[in-house]
């Protein structure tokens, strides 16, 4: 696989075996420069395996991972500078401050004039008055937030989103993602996100990969993917998946 | 290296953040030894009291041994605490997908374990000072920094073992972090000389660096010399501890990442 500064991730041919389960069969799929690729299935479809083997964190089976023409596995180091990754399940430490938490990735992440980076960090998600308060003390609004301004602490070229809006209310999930879309536009950045909240995910992402017991369903625009599968909206296109199995929908 | 260390000054600072907001966590760096130390000095006093001159020398080991056997146990804690303290908080994933290498973050443990031991081996030593009246300088002299060394080493090869069996595991394991100190307390002959084990845990304690530490700690205060023979032994083992414990961890984190288990760590 080439990397050619246009195709950002590359996965082929992606297979993860347990002794009972196969979490991932034969996946494949890409994702381009500014791009934002919505990352869709039920629970324990294989979403969470496959952004482990992106970031490192899992050794596939078999098939071939490029990401940003390296490999998670063996240049990870050098990987792992260029992408970030946030999730509703993946906490900051609760009994540092907000400030604390964000000094300490700044130093880990290497960022030049941290004050100033991680001041307009603060400032773009509106948590500049909360940097002196314990992260455990935030609501769950606040702690996500303050999880994306750690995000892109580095500048990510590619950022991998696990389900970042979960656990916020309606208001506030949509104030994270005109943010994220702001940003995302601006630097021209690459996003994989994981969503069981298919209205968002029609509103955010340009195109959609549907997976189901870790095979590939189907991969398109929300558009093309409602249409192909003569649904309404993307929640009627996960339920058919989901309810019938093994069904392969052509991508267009 | 500039960048190693900055991530490694990060880590420390992660740490030293820690005491900052917890009180109780401060306290209890201190709290422990100081009850073990004030129960240790006072079965010495008892001894000598009842004994007069005779055991002034056992209970000069006693206090000495129980310094020494703070040290190695907080060296071993800190190392593995603060590589579990991330698990607890769900916080681990955001660090292992950091920048941070695997040697720069053992690295920041270890030096942290260091501040936070020889921090309380001087408190030790000043309470044990001004209460018994015992001096780890007067005894031990320079004799002390190698011994001390020695301990804090096995310590980290210890602290890295035990975080290896939590990374592979997860909380499954944690307990053994606690225990495995404990597992080494009997056959290390920390408050007991070598000769008083039987015959067959005798190899078992001949394999611990830290049995050559006590023995020539009990040396240099019972007989007024030196065992070099007995340092070189420590080190020699503790370099094959340490390397070792680099392998296992490296093994460990392989295997943890080939069955999921690393990206799973603080979820279950």
């Amino acid at each position: 696989m080439r990397y050619n500064g246009f195709m950002i991730i590359s996965v082929e041919d992606l297979t993860k075996t347990y002794p009972e389960t196969k979490a991932l069969d034969h996946l494949s799929f890409s994702l381009k420069r500014g791009e934002i690729l919505g990352f869709l299935g039920s629970n324990g479809a294989g979403k969470t395996t496959a952004i482990h083997i992106l970031l490192g964190l899992l050794t596939p089976t078999s098939g071939n991972v490029s990401v940003l023409g390296l490999s998670p596995l063996t240049q990870r180091h050098e990987l792992s500078k260029r992408i970030n990754f946030g999730s509703a399940y993946a906490n900051l430490p609760s009994n540092l401050k907000v400030i604390e938490n964000l000094n300490i990735f700044s130093g880990l992440y290497n960022v030049k004039n941290k004050i100033d980076k991680i001041a307009s960090l603060l400032e773009l998600f509106e948590i500049a008055h909360l940097k002196n308060r314990v992260t455990g003390a935030l609501s769950s609004g606040e702690k996500t937030r303050l999880n994306l301004a750690k995000c892109l602490l580095n500048d990510p070229e590619v950022l991998l989103l696990d389900e970042p809006t979960a656990s916020l209310d309606p208001e506030m999930a949509d104030k994270v993602r005109s943010t994220l879309k702001n940003i995302q536009k601006q630097r021209n950045m690459s996003i994989i996100y994981t969503s069981h909240n298919m209205p968002e995910v029609e509103q955010i992402c340009d195109r959609i990969l549907f997976i189901h017991q870790g095979k590939k369903i189907t991969e398109g625009t929300p558009d093309q993917v409602i249409k192909n599968f003569n649904s309404l909206n993307l929640e009627q296109v996960f339920i058919k998946i989901v309810r019938s199995g093994d069904i392969v929908c052509p991508s267009p | 290296m500039s960048e190693s260390l900055t991530r490694i000054r990060a880590m420390l600072y992660r740490y030293l953040c820690l005491h900052k907001r917890s009180l109780p966590r401060t306290f209890e760096i201190v709290f422990w030894p100081v009850m073990e130390l004030l129960v240790w000095g006072f079965v010495s006093v008892y001894i000598q009291s009842v004994s007069g001159n005779t055991l002034l020398t056992l209970a000069a080991s006693l206090i000495n041994a129980m310094i020494f056997w703070d040290l190695l146990y907080r060296s071993q804690q800190s190392v593995s605490i603060s590589i579990i303290e991330d698990i607890w908080t769900q916080n681990i994933v955001n660090v292992l997908i950091s920048p941070l290498k695997i040697w720069e973050w053992l690295l920041a443990t270890f030096i942290y374990g260091m501040t936070k031991t020889l921090l309380i081996t001087l408190i030790l030593g000043s309470i044990a000072f001004g209460l018994y009246h015992f001096s780890l300088i007067d005894k031990l002299g320079f004799y002390l920094i190698p011994l001390m060394a020695n301990l804090l080493i096995f310590g980290w090869a210890l602290g890295v073992l035990t975080s290896s069996l939590v990374i592979r595991w997860g909380h499954a394991a944690e307990a053994l972090i606690w225990g495995v100190p404990y597992l080494i307390q009997p056959v290390s002959a920390i408050f007991y000389p070598l000769s008083i084990l039987p015959k067959w845990l005798k190899p078992i304690a001949m394999a611990l660096p830290s049995t050559y530490v006590f023995e020539g700690m009990r040396a240099i205060i019972q007989e007024n010399r030196m065992r070099y023979d007995y340092l070189w032994m420590a080190l020699g083992l503790n370099l094959i501890y340490f390397i070792v414990a680099g392998f296992v961890f490296n093994f460990m984190y392989l295997s943890a990442r080939n069955t999921g288990r690393l990206g799973r760590l603080g979820m279950d």
